[in-house]
């Protein structure tokens, strides 16, 4: 459990840390759009250029950035045979091949070119969304920064009477508790295996009975954190965002204006780009 | 030789990630049985790290620990050649005798943790079951001993807590914060370990029930005549409670030795951090204007006596 480092927030000092949050959070959606408005081979060059640019200005190391990638190998493997499998074209690259079944049954096996196209072009989008909005966000961008950077962006709502400000103050707190709770998880499981506890044999129904040790301690204790947070931040006058001013005030500068410009640029050059029919062009 | 030999123990969190960190450095201590030892050291020296490596809750990274003279942490490969060649495995067919060596060592590493008793800082956030009885009976049950023991094993630990026996009943959550403490350390007294380790019994409470807690581990160590192990960084806990004393700083061994011992070499504990119990510091102040007094004192009411005999006899001169 030790090794589950919180968020992936990695500290260097990098161009991208330096940006306002709020101009992060509005690239990544822009970014995330580029990514679906890709369709052909040029363009998803472009995108695959432009995510190896960012991850290179960031900074952070490679092997973290594809480390991350880790969990999503079952999920690309599944698309792309899907894709490989069922997707219907003109180019039929095996045209004889099939695989007997029992009683006369055969299986005509269908791939055809447009089909590889397609799940390489899976790949390639679902990989560089997902570098580009760990990147963008999750490595460069501490919790608390976005947070605030939502609770800005989410002003608006307030005409419509959402509570911007309690939601990004109750987001905060849990994200701040969220390694507090792993330690004294940690250490209520090693006060319990000091007594004997086992969590890693038996069935699942056992397994599951073995956990309430740790469990209602667990609970007892976040209960009692909540209330003493509560009763603190009466006790400093907290009554909402009414009136409250900032620590850290967001500053819009000329950089973070200039990269939301640049990849507006890059998405209408992407669309520019699918215009040529190259090879293959996505549906 | 000691109850439990630590020979060589370095111990890294993270190792081998940037986030490294040693806990401990090459230490190599021995740790005396039927006695209190206490383990000195300020925030940050290892104190804790060394105590979980005690009962097997993790596993040094490098160096052995003794209990009785068996590494702990052996694995089956370290151990099958020799054990092979003992009479009692040595009469069997080779894959018999495997399997025979392979449940002991499995039985071995599960009874660890009753063999040694560990109370974690903070102990009373452990506690959970509906009643002070069954959290107390939650150890002896895992060891899988019958009701009858059970029952007999509570109540002879929650006499040693010093708490009376109409708590068993109550609800652990309705406690006083001192009362839960005794109640976390009767149930691991209830396993009847051969070693009690207490990692900062008395910490954060009153000066009253800090000298209740502590009074009542000296007894517990009397009465049954076993190793007990203590953490605190209470200098005049220690010369109090404990015979024998470890000091640790930075990571690494300091000293070790009686509480006399330890306490009289003064140079040593300059520069941890640590200072010697108060009193002693007033016994050398006075020493070095020129009172003849012995080096060996650290609790108060030797101190008193002393001077107060000193006063007598050198009455009409001073």
């Amino acid at each position: 459990m030790k090794s589950i480092a919180f968020g992936q927030y990695y500290p260097t000092d990098s161009p991208i840390h330096k940006m306002d949050p709020r101009a992060k959070v509005i690239l990544t959606i822009l970014y995330i759009v580029c990514t679906f408005l890709c369709k052909n081979v040029l363009a998803f060059a472009a995108l695959l250029v432009s995510a190896i640019l960012i991850t290179l200005l960031s900074k952070v190391p490679l092997r973290m950035v594809l480390r991350s990638l880790r969990p999503l190998i079952v999920i690309l493997a599944f698309t792309s045979l899907i894709n490989v499998f069922m997707t219907k074209g003109e180019h039929l690259l095996t045209p004889n091949w099939q695989i007997p079944f029992w009683g006369g049954n055969v299986w005509h096996i269908q791939i055809y070119e447009e089909g590889l196209w397609n799940a390489l072009f899976m790949i390639l989008r679902i990989v560089v969304l997902l570098i580009g909005t760990s990147i963008l966000l999750s490595y460069t961008t501490t919790p608390i920064a976005l947070t605030d950077a939502l609770e800005r962006l989410m002003k608006p709502l307030k005409l419509i009477r959402v509570p911007v400000h309690d939601i990004a103050m109750m987001t905060t707190i849990a994200l701040r508790f969220i390694p507090t709770l792993m330690d004294e998880t940690r250490r209520i499981m090693n006060a319990q295996k000091a007594r004997g506890a086992d969590f890693t044999s038996g069935g699942l129904i056992r397994r599951a009975k073995s956990l309430l040790p740790v469990l209602i301690p667990l609970l007892v204790s976040a209960f009692n954190r909540a209330y003493e947070l509560a009763a603190a931040m009466e006790c400093r006058c907290y009554n909402g965002g009414k009136g409250k001013t900032k620590l850290k005030i967001l500053h819009l500068h000329f950089g973070d204006i200039a990269a939301v410009l640049l990849i507006i640029a890059f998405g209408v050059g992407i669309v520019f780009l699918n215009r040529f029919g190259f090879y293959y062009t996505m549906k | 030789m000691g109850k439990i030999v630590l020979d060589h123990v370095s111990y890294i969190y993270n190792a081998g990630t940037p986030f490294e960190k040693k806990a401990l450095d090459d230490v190599s201590l021995s740790i005396k049985a039927n006695c209190i030892t206490g383990v000195i050291g300020h925030t940050g020296s290892g104190k804790s790290t060394m105590m979980m490596l005690l009962n097997g809750l993790s596993a040094p990274t490098s160096g052995k620990i003794l209990l009785d003279g068996y590494n702990i942490n052996a694995t089956l490969k370290e151990i099958l050649p020799e054990w092979l060649k003992l009479p009692e495995y040595a009469n069997m067919r080779k894959s018999t005798a495997k399997k025979e060596i392979k449940a002991e060592l499995l039985k071995r590493k599960k009874t660890l943790c009753f063999r040694v008793g560990l109370v974690m800082q903070y102990p009373e956030y452990q506690l959970f079951e509906e009643t002070v009885y069954k959290d107390i009976a939650y150890g002896p049950k895992n060891m899988g001993l019958s009701d009858e023991e059970i029952k007999e094993r509570v109540y002879e630990a929650i006499r040693f807590s010093g708490l009376d026996q109409s708590v068993l009943q109550k609800s652990p959550f309705d406690l006083s914060g001192g009362q839960k403490r005794r109640v976390a350390i009767a149930g691991v007294i209830a396993m009847r370990p051969e070693v009690l380790v207490l990692d900062e019994p008395a910490a954060g409470l009153d000066p009253r029930g800090r000298e209740q807690i502590l009074e009542e581990v000296r007894n517990y160590q009397k009465a049954t005549g076993s190793t007990v192990i203590m953490v605190s960084h209470s200098m005049e806990d220690m010369a109090e409670y404990c015979q024998n004393m470890i000091v640790l700083a930075h990571s690494e061994l300091i000293a070790q030795g009686s509480t006399q011992e330890v306490f009289s070499n003064v140079s040593l504990l300059e520069g941890t951090g640590l200072d010697i119990p108060q009193i002693t510091q007033l016994i050398q102040c006075l020493k070095a204007r020129g009172m003849d007094l012995p080096d060996d004192i650290y609790t108060v009411d030797r101190a008193a006596q002393l001077l107060k005999d000193l006063y007598r006899k050198n009455k009409g001169t001073i």
